[in-house]
């Protein structure tokens, strides 16, 4: 066994019993911490593959930033689990059942499993040949030029996100105070102030 | 890419902009001031689209590689998405202005919604299907929920979210086994690398039906419609009635024809079992409803399931007599939700059956309309609606598939039972204090126009037969 085929093996475990204790590990918290790990080993199996700028994506962005995201959201919701769980142990009978027959079937296709004879070819033929090129322009040529309909389509996708959290979450509240900058800038200090002698003694 | 591409999915790339020009001048204009304009707006360059795809278009264009496919059978599509959602629009303006839901967001995000689905419509490649069944699908979680501050409302957004979710999940998951298969996401691609129903190929196939039989809500996949139907507003329930339906029945078709085609046997019987149980559902559970926009959930659950006879057969003649159904099931859907809309008590919404009561008396012409309506949508022969299920059961006759004819008939016969309720109540009920109806002029127009149309369509069915049947060969031929 190389080194190589060592990684993998580390790496692919390491994934798996992550994304399990990510489902299993009682603690909301530690589930997106255990996901955070999940990440960093496929980020491994990303550079064993050759795709490291794929690798460095995965740990930036998704560690970096959507993991963190995660976890405050997780930490700032106060979501009862507890409560949640004692209602799913109602439905857990039939939920294992569909979860078995679905299980015994997969096992049935994957065991059966075939490729088309072309398959291999078809999957090569979309991507440059990577003896040519690196992989991070391989990538660009393949989202801006090839499938630049899909990558402006995902735009408009996350448009329509944008639109919706605002449509739904934005209140326009009446009783507070805005800043009005015109309203600020045209004030008369003449009209704004007015002095006043005071006479000892005698107030206003 | 080329200029030949662009050319191709001009519509949609106008639309596109379209949408995001209108939104800059929305949020520049402050709040909401623009809402009614912007609705009209949205409707005209619903209407323009839909002439130049309908006039402009010819012959069969493949752009993007073979990922987008414009042909006859998708111009079909798009010119009934684009005139039933402008339709939507202009008749529901007046009542999110009077319900106070006059935001503008609305507008566009139904504009975005139509654009994702001219690319499910037009998809010849399984990742431009999923994105452009995920633009459609967001824009519609989002308006589902938008009067937030009604707990229905919010739930009905959420229900659908959850779901929504589900069924991607499982489409996505179809759509890898697919890949997994053949290699290639490509429509065309993966028909040439079928020889043989292969177990896991057909799993990944049946994952990617029931994801996709979620979406036009067909039993058992059904579960979300009664419930989202009833907690959105009007007005967007009317739109999940027309156009998201006509764009997910005909990407059904787009997928399973295109990609696969060559093992037709393998789809026909699920479509065939989806058909029969939604029939039945829908014409049995619709019995108990006192809500009208919940009885009317449960009517387009029946509804679909007669387009997926057409469907299952796998022929050319049932690709056309679906195209046909799903055209005049739209129709028939503006009319009657243009009344459900306009009816109120006391200045609110209302949607229950009970205040239909002796409603001839009150306005005997809106009553004949909503009759002609409601006798066209169970069926009943000198109407529109009659000759729709009357093509479907035949395409599925000549195909060999009787006992599914027989099935549909039964079921209609069950059906008719609470459209003809609808129309008891209105003509024969108790004299109770029921509803009004207040319409605004397009509303009125358009309920009297769809009725007329349901009558008029007896003579030649307005030419949709030809044009159809030119669609259905250009998938299937």
């Amino acid at each position: 066994m190389s080194v190589a085929d060592l990684a993998f093996y580390a790496f692919s475990t390491v994934t798996i019993a992550a994304g399990l204790l990510v489902t299993l590990s009682r603690n909301p918290v530690h589930s997106v911490l255990w996901l955070i790990l999940a990440f960093l080993s496929s980020a491994g199996l990303f550079v064993l593959l050759g795709a490291e700028f794929v690798a460095m994506l995965l740990i930036i962005v998704y560690v970096g930033a959507v993991a963190v995201l995660f976890l405050f959201v997780v930490m700032m919701l106060d979501v009862d689990f507890e409560e949640l769980k004692g209602e799913m142990s109602r439905y857990m009978p039939l939920g294992l059942l569909v979860g078995v027959i679905i299980i015994m079937q997969l096992v049935l296709g994957v065991g059966a499993w075939v490729q088309a004879d072309g398959a291999m070819g078809l999957r090569a033929a979309v991507a440059p040949d990577m003896a040519q090129v690196e992989n991070t322009r391989a990538l660009g040529l393949l989202i801006y030029d090839k499938y630049l309909l899909l990558f402006q389509l995902s735009a408009l996708v996350l448009l329509v996100a944008m639109i919706g959290a605002i449509l739904l979450t934005l209140r326009h509240r009446k009783d507070i105070k805005r800043q009005n900058v015109l309203h600020q800038m045209w004030r008369d200090p003449a009209k704004a102030m007015e002095l006043m002698d005071v006479k000892p003694g005698q107030g206003l | 890419m080329t200029a030949t591409d662009f050319h191709t999915v001009l519509p949609e790339v106008l639309l596109a902009l379209y949408a995001m020009a209108a939104l800059l001048a929305c949020v520049y204009a402050g709040k909401d001031a623009l809402t009614g304009v912007v609705t009209w707006a949205t409707a005209g360059v619903f209407v323009a689209l839909a002439a130049y795809i309908g006039f402009a278009g010819e012959g069969a264009n493949l752009a993007f590689g073979g990922m987008f496919i414009d042909d006859a059978f998708s111009r079909f599509a798009k010119v009934v998405i684009l005139l039933s959602s402008a339709g939507v629009l202009v008749m529901a303006q007046d009542y999110m202005a009077r319900n106070d839901m006059g935001r503008f967001e609305y507008p566009i995000l139904i504009a975005l919604a139509v654009v994702g689905m001219m690319f499910m419509v037009s998809a010849g490649d399984l990742m431009l299907m999923y994105l452009g069944l995920e633009l459609q699908s967001l824009a519609l979680y989002v308006v589902a929920a938008m009067r937030r501050d009604s707990v229905k409302s919010t739930e009905a957004g959420l229900k659908y979210f959850v779901l929504g979710s589900l069924s991607s999940g499982l489409l996505l998951y179809g759509a890898s086994l697919v890949y997994g298969y053949a290699g290639t996401t490509l429509f065309s691609g993966i028909l040439t690398t079928l020889d043989a129903a292969h177990l896991g190929l057909v799993i990944g196939l049946v994952f990617l039906i029931a994801g996709m039989a979620f979406k036009v809500s067909a039993a058992p996949f059904h579960m979300w419609t009664p419930d989202v139907y009833e907690g959105a507003p009007t007005p967007v329930t009317a739109f999940f009635a027309t156009a998201p339906k006509a764009a997910a029945m005909a990407m059904i078709a787009r997928v399973l024809f295109d990609a696969f085609g060559a093992i037709p046997a393998q789809w026909g019987q699920v479509l065939a079992a989806l058909a029969v149980v939604s029939m039945f559902l829908g014409a049995t559970a619709a019995i108990g409803q006192r809500d009208i926009k919940r009885l009317m959930a449960y009517s387009s659950i029946a509804h679909m399931g007669y387009a997926l006879v057409g469907l299952a057969t796998g022929t050319a003649e049932g690709v056309q007599a679906m195209l046909i159904y799903m055209a005049i099931y739209v129709t028939m859907n503006l009319g009657t939700f243009a009344f459900i809309m306009s009816l109120e008590k006391d200045g609110k919404p209302i949607s229950d059956i009970d205040s239909l009561n002796m409603f001839s008396k009150r306005e005997p012409l809106k009553a004949l309309a909503v009759l002609i309506l409601m006798f066209s949508l169970a069926g009943v022969p000198p109407m529109l609606g009659f000759f729709g299920k009357f093509y479907v059961l035949k395409a599925a006759v000549d195909a060999g598939m009787t006992w599914l004819a027989l099935a549909g008939a039964v079921a209609s016969v069950i059906g008719a039972f609470y459209y003809l309720r609808i129309v008891f109540f209105m003509y024969f009920g108790r004299d109770t204090e029921g509803a009004s109806s207040r319409m605004a002029p397009v509303q009125w127009l358009m309920l009297v126009a769809v009725a007329a149309v349901m009558l008029l369509g007896v003579v030649n069915l307005f030419g949709i037969e030809g044009v159809a049947a030119a669609a259905a060969a250009a998938l299937v031929g």
